[in-house]
C-alpha cells in the first residue's frame, strides 16, 4: 500500500480544468501520428464530432472516411491491420461496439488485430441526442469479447495516456470517451498502467471503485463524506479489463464496504466486472449506475441527476453499504427467515 | 512460385475437390456444395495468379487472398496445403478439436490466413482495408477477394463495393462464385442479388464475366482484370454448387452436409480414382 503523501501527488485538488475526453484523444492521436507511420485514422462521417478531425488534417493520406457505414469501417481497419499498420476507427460509442459489435468480435477480436476502437459520446455525455446517440451498454458488451481489452479513462490527462499505451499494446483495445468537459483530476506524472487500477485515496469505512467522470465525482462525494466522519477510498478502474483482481480484493478487505460508480448500466458493467472479482467473497456492495432505462434528451447534468449519477447518490450508497456491514444481520440467511 | 498451365490446374481442381469430399467426410461436418464450385477458382489463384511464396508466408510483396464466403475453407485448406503452405496429412485435421484448420478461417490460429472470415458480408471490406494498406506502402501487391452470391444478400458488401470505387482500388479483384444457391435454396427465390452485373457497375466497379469452371476463361479474366486502371474489378464467375460430383450438382442440401463413407466413395470415384485415397 502506497503512503498518503504520494496518493495526494496522483490527483489535483482545488479548482481544476474541465476538458473532454474525446478531445484528449484528438490529441493524442495527432502526437502518434508524428512518431509513427503505422498509425492510420478511421471515421464514419463524424470526424469532427470524435476530434480524429485535427489528424485527418495533418495526415490526410493516413486518414480514412468512411462514411455512414460503420460496419464496414471495423472490417476496413481489421484488413489495414493485416498490412501492419495500426488503425484507431473513430466513432460513436453506440457505433462503434453496438452497430459493429460482430465486426469488432470476429474479424477484429477473434482474429486479433491491432486495432484500436473508440467509443465516443459514451454515456449520457451525448446530452441532446437522446437515447438512440447514448451509449450505457458498452462496456457490457465490450468487455465480454476476449482478446479486447475495455479502457474507460477517467480525463483528459489520463485519456492521452490511454491512446498513446493502447497503441504501444499488439492486439485490440477499446477505448471510451466522453463528449462533455470534465474536470482533469490527474496528473502527468500520475501512474498509468493498462490492467492496474489507481488507488487515489485510501478509505477506512467503504471503498468507492469507478470509473470515467464517476472518479472525479467520487472524488468529491468522498471528500464531503470526510467531513461527516466517514472515510471512503476511491479507486480509480480505468481498465475493465483485464481487470485489476488484486487491487479490488484489497480494497474489499481493508474497507469491508464497496460502492461501485459507472455512467453505464449496472447491468453487465464496470460494477458487474468487480462483483465478479468478489464473488466468493462476502462484502456489502452498493451499485451506483443507470438502472435498467434508456437514457433520453437533456443537459448532461440534468440527467446524471435523473439517472442517480451524482455525488449525493454516491454518498446515499456509501451511508447504505455501511449500513449493511454494520447490521450483523446483512446475510441471506435473514431473506429466508 | 512456378505457374501451372490450365491442364496442370484442371487436375489440381480435381485435387481440390477430392480433399474436400475427405475433409469433410473425414470430419462429418462441413461444406461441400460451396467448395467444389470455388475448385478452379482456388486452382487459378494458388497455383498461377497469385504472387506468393508459401515458404514465407509473410512476404511483404505478396498478393493477398481474403476468403469471405469462409464456409468454402475446406477447398481453400487444400490450396494452401497442395501449394505448400503446410503438410497435405494436416488437411486430416479439419473441424477437429485443436486444429488449425477451423471450420471457418481463423486468422489467429492459422496466421498465414489474411483474415478471420465466414460471418459473411465481411471480407470485401477486409479486403477493402488491405488493399488501401497496400497502396500507402506503395506495394504493387494485389488483393483477391472471393465471395459467394448469397453472400450478396448482406448489406455490408454494398458498403464495402462502394468504398472501393470511392477510394479507386484498382488493387483490388473479387471473384463472386455464382453457383445460384444458397442454404435455404436458389438465390433467386430467397432474395433475389441479380442482375450483379448491373449492380456492380453502377456502384462503380469493372465487372467481367467468366465461365467458373473453365481455367482458360478464369486466366483470361484474371489477365484482363489486371489492365484496369482506377477502379476495383468483379469477376462473376457462373459455377455449379456440387460441381464434379453429380448427386450434389445444384442441390442446396449439399451446402452443409457431410456425405455416408458410401456417398464420398461415390463422389471420389466420379472425381476420376479412388486410387490415391488416403
Amino acid at each position: 500500500m502506497k503512503n498518503k503523501k504520494e496518493d495526494d501527488k496522483k490527483i489535483e485538488t482545488g479548482k481544476v480544468k474541465e476538458l473532454a475526453t474525446r478531445a484528449a484523444f484528438g490529441d493524442a492521436i495527432i502526437a502518434l501520428g508524428k512518431k509513427d507511420k503505422r498509425i492510420v485514422a478511421l471515421t464514419a462521417d463524424l470526424s469532427e464530432s470524435t476530434k480524429v478531425s485535427g489528424f485527418a488534417e495533418e495526415f490526410p493520406d493516413r486518414f480514412f472516411q468512411i462514411g455512414i457505414a460503420e460496419q464496414n469501417m471495423m472490417n476496413i481497419a481489421a484488413g489495414l491491420s493485416a498490412t501492419g499498420k495500426i488503425p484507431f476507427v473513430a466513432t460513436f460509442a453506440i457505433f462503434s461496439s453496438g452497430r459493429a459489435w460482430e465486426q469488432m468480435r470476429t474479424a477484429v477480436c477473434y482474429a486479433n488485430m491491432n486495432v484500436k476502437i473508440i467509443g465516443s459520446h459514451s454515456g449520457l455525455s451525448n446530452g441532446g441526442d437522446g437515447a438512440s446517440h447514448q451509449e450505457l451498454e458498452d462496456i457490457a458488451i465490450t468487455r465480454v469479447i476476449p482478446n479486447l481489452r475495455v479502457i474507460v479513462p477517467c480525463d483528459y490527462v489520463e485519456t492521452v495516456k490511454a491512446v498513446i499505451e493502447a497503441s504501444k499494446i499488439e492486439g485490440p483495445v477499446y477505448i471510451r470517451v466522453s463528449r462533455d468537459n470534465s474536470p482533469v483530476i490527474t496528473r502527468e506524472t500520475t501512474r498509468f498502467q493498462i490492467g492496474d487500477a489507481e488507488v487515489f485515496s485510501i478509505g477506512k469505512d467503504a471503498s468507492i471503485i469507478a470509473c470515467g467522470k464517476m472518479v472525479a465525482i467520487a472524488l468529491d462525494a468522498a471528500e464531503e463524506l470526510k467531513k461527516e466522519g466517514v472515510f471512503a477510498g476511491v479507486i480509480n478502474l480505468h481498465t475493465i479489463k483485464p481487470i485489476d483482481e488484486k487491487t479490488i480484493l484489497n480494497a474489499a478487505k481493508e474497507t469491508g464496504a464497496i460502492v461501485t460508480a459507472e455512467e453505464h448500466q449496472v447491468h453487465g458493467g464496470m460494477g458487474s466486472a468487480v462483483l465478479e472479482v468478489l464473488a466468493g467473497h462476502p462484502v456489502p456492495v452498493e451499485m451506483v449506475g443507470v438502472k435498467d432505462r434508456f437514457g433520453q434528451s437533456g443537459k448532461v447534468p440534468e440527467l446524471m441527476k435523473e439517472y442517480g449519477l451524482t455525488k449525493e447518490d454516491i454518498k446515499k450508497a456509501v451511508h447504505e453499504v455501511m449500513k449493511r456491514k454494520n447490521q450483523k444481520t446483512d446475510s441471506l440467511r435473514n431473506i429466508y427467515i | 512460385m512456378r505457374k501451372l498451365a490450365i491442364k496442370e490446374l484442371e487436375e489440381k481442381a480435381k485435387e481440390i475437390r477430392k480433399d474436400v469430399i475427405r475433409m469433410v467426410y473425414e470430419a462429418q461436418s462441413g461444406h461441400i456444395g460451396g467448395a467444389l464450385s470455388s475448385a478452379e477458382i482456388f486452382s487459378s489463384l494458388f497455383f498461377n495468379v497469385l504472387n506468393h511464396d508459401p515458404k514465407r508466408p509473410d512476404w511483404n510483396e505478396r498478393d493477398r487472398f481474403v476468403l469471405s464466403k469462409g464456409h468454402a475453407c475446406a477447398g481453400l485448406y487444400s490450396a494452401m496445403a497442395r501449394s505448400g503452405y503446410f503438410e497435405v496429412s494436416e488437411l486430416n485435421t479439419f473441424r477437429k478439436i485443436d486444429s488449425r484448420l477451423q471450420g471457418h478461417p481463423s486468422r489467429a490460429d492459422l496466421p498465414m490466413l489474411e483474415a478471420s472470415t465466414g460471418s459473411l458480408g465481411q471480407g470485401l471490406s477486409i479486403a477493402v482495408g488491405i488493399a488501401l494498406g497496400l497502396r500507402l506502402d506503395s506495394l504493387k501487391s494485389r488483393v483477391y477477394c472471393l465471395a459467394g452470391d448469397g453472400e450478396l444478400d448482406e448489406g455490408q458488401i454494398w458498403e464495402a463495393a462502394m468504398a472501393a470505387s470511392h477510394y479507386k482500388l484498382d488493387n483490388l479483384c473479387a471473384i463472386i462464385d455464382v453457383n445460384g444457391l444458397q442454404i435455404d435454396g436458389w438465390t433467386k427465390d430467397i432474395m433475389n442479388t441479380q442482375p450483379l452485373l448491373d449492380k456492380f457497375e453502377s456502384f462503380g466497379w469493372h465487372v467481367l464475366e467468366a465461365d467458373g469452371h473453365n481455367i482458360k476463361d478464369i486466366l483470361r479474366a484474371f489477365e484482363d482484370a489486371k489492365k484496369i486502371d482506377d477502379m476495383p474489378v468483379a469477376i462473376l464467375a457462373q459455377t455449379v454448387k456440387g460441381k464434379g460430383v453429380s448427386f450434389m450438382e445444384n442441390k442446396a442440401e449439399w451446402h452443409g452436409k457431410p456425405p455416408t463413407k458410401e456417398e464420398m466413395i461415390r463422389a471420389l470415384v466420379e472425381l476420376g480414382d479412388g486410387k490415391d485415397e488416403r
